[in-house]
């Protein structure tokens, strides 16, 4: 199908892309890379009044490493991360996860940004983001704040970005020396959506310690389950039994492609893989 | 703020302007305004990779993208990578290889390969299977198609050596 009528506008300055935000009263959209919204618009899923293309605003642009880490702007294209000189160094969970997101023509497009304002529950980047401890910034009527991703994923497409609100950027906090990073995802075919997946951070391998787990395509949202992340800690991590137990925490959720219980033990599938491969 | 904007690109060399509905997509617009019906239309959500075109040397989806958000961007289509001779081994291993029935995913297919090749993507059929996974083809069972992919890589690097 083709995309409903809207308005269309292009703002030269966060400013001003906020105003419109905040003058549309519900009705106005942002239009980042569009790898989503503009899917929804040919479904009809989406009807929105007036796109607001984040595309011109220079608040929105840069990446770079700082002190702190990191920085990601939001408008940074899944295709700009992969290029950023020496990513499997600096940031090596990303660099692993980014060639299983969609496709090369999706990644060329697509932002960072856009993917953690949508907040697709089989998405990767949220749940990286989990593992990573990273610091979502907002800007918005009130003014700019920073929320933890541990108090971002709300809910089913939920977040607390409001909807007069924009994302900024990104803050992947630096990793330390001996950090150890484990991703795995099951697909039916390369650069689908998850079935269910992980990211692992952990302080270190033997034991493990400080362990931050996202799951991904399993329930609503991107989550963290730390009942098991505390089952892990301090262990080797090859007997893990004990601690797949608390995976019943996850409200699971079935669809189309598989039931919820099968959904239940790919999480656990990818979650001994992830493991074991960072174990070796 | 308006529901049509006016646009001014390159498309394969040429300057053009236009004043398009901002609702339309850029597939489309190429298609039905352009005149250039070489990039097909499928799915219209991102997956079967038919509308699969180059802005500013990218490859990205015609059909994910407004016409009004390609306003001073070039855009190349299957049309100008055969033009320029840009596609010209991928056309000869293609026929060769038997690579196309309908016809149907080729233009996407021709630009999803020729960025691969370009990035220096190997010889390595698990890797050309991989990165053509955006791309459906309901004829030929992808075989031919990765083959003749491969065929060309192999080719490049036998000339660069003779070259060399
Ligand atoms: C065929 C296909 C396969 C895909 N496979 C995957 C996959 O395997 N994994 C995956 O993670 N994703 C996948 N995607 C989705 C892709 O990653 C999207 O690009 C991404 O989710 C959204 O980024 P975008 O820049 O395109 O955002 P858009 O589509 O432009 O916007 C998405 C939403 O976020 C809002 N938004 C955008 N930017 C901001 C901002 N700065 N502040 C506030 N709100 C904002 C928009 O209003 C919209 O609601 C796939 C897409 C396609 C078409
Ligand atoms: S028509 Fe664009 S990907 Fe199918
Ligand atoms: S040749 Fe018919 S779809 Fe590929």
């Amino acid at each position: 199908m083709k995309a409903p009528d809207f308005d269309y506008a292009r703002p030269s300055s966060l400013q001003e892309a906020l105003a419109l935000l905040a003058a549309g009263e519900g009705g106005a959209q942002p239009l980042a890379g569009g790898q989503s919204l503009m899917p929804m618009l040919n479904f009809r899923i989406s009807t929105p009044e007036m796109l607001v293309d984040l595309s011109g605003l220079p608040e929105l642009r840069g990446l770079e490493q700082t002190p702190q880490g990191l920085r990601i702007g939001a408008m940074t294209r899944y295709c700009e991360l992969e290029a950023f000189p020496d990513l499997a160094k600096i940031q090596p969970l990303v660099a692993a996860a980014l060639p299983h997101i969609a496709h090369d023509a999706i990644r060329n497009r697509g932002t960072i940004g856009g993917s953690v304002a949508l907040a697709d529950p089989a998405a990767e980047m949220p749940a990286i983001l989990l593992a990573l401890g990273a610091v979502i910034s907002l800007d918005g009527p009130n003014g700019p704040r920073d929320v933890a991703a541990d108090d971002y994923f709300l809910g089913y497409y939920e977040t607390a970005c409001e909807p007069d609100e924009l994302i900024t950027s990104i803050l992947l906090p630096k990793i330390e020396p001996g950090d150890s990073f484990g991703f795995h995802e099951l697909v039916q075919r390369h650069g689908d959506y998850a079935m269910a997946g992980v990211a692992i951070r952990s302080s270190g391998i033997a034991p493990l310690a400080g362990l931050r787990i996202g799951f991904f395509g399993v329930a609503d949202r991107a989550l963290r389950v730390t009942a098991l992340e505390d089952a892990l800690n301090g262990t080797d991590g090859t007997d893990i039994a004990g601690a797949l137990s608390h995976l019943s925490e996850i409200d699971f959720q079935g669809d189309t492609k598989i039931t919820a219980e099968t959904r239940a033990h790919y999480a656990g599938v990818a979650l001994k893989r992830a493991l074991k491969e960072m174990l070796t | 703020m308006s529901k049509t904007a006016n646009i001014t690109l390159k498309i394969n060399g040429e300057d053009i302007t236009a004043t398009v509905p901002v609702r339309l997509n850029l597939v489309d617009f190429l298609r039905h305004d352009v005149g250039l019906t070489g990039s097909h239309v499928g799915c219209e959500h991102g997956v079967c990779g038919a509308c699969t075109v180059e802005v500013n040397g990218d490859a990205v989806r015609g059909c994910l993208m407004l016409a009004v958000q390609a306003d001073g961007t070039e855009v190349t289509t299957v049309e100008g990578l055969s033009d320029s001779g840009r596609s010209a081994a991928l056309i000869r291993s293609f026929t060769a290889r038997n690579a196309l029935q309908c016809g149907f995913c080729t233009p996407g297919m021709l630009a999803s390969a020729l960025s691969y090749i370009d990035a220096g993507g190997a010889a390595d059929k698990a890797a050309i299977r991989e990165h053509i996974s955006g791309n459906y083809c309901r004829c030929t069972g992808y075989q031919s198609i990765v083959e003749a992919i491969c065929d060309v890589i192999t080719e490049n690097a036998t000339t660069e050596e003779a070259g060399a």
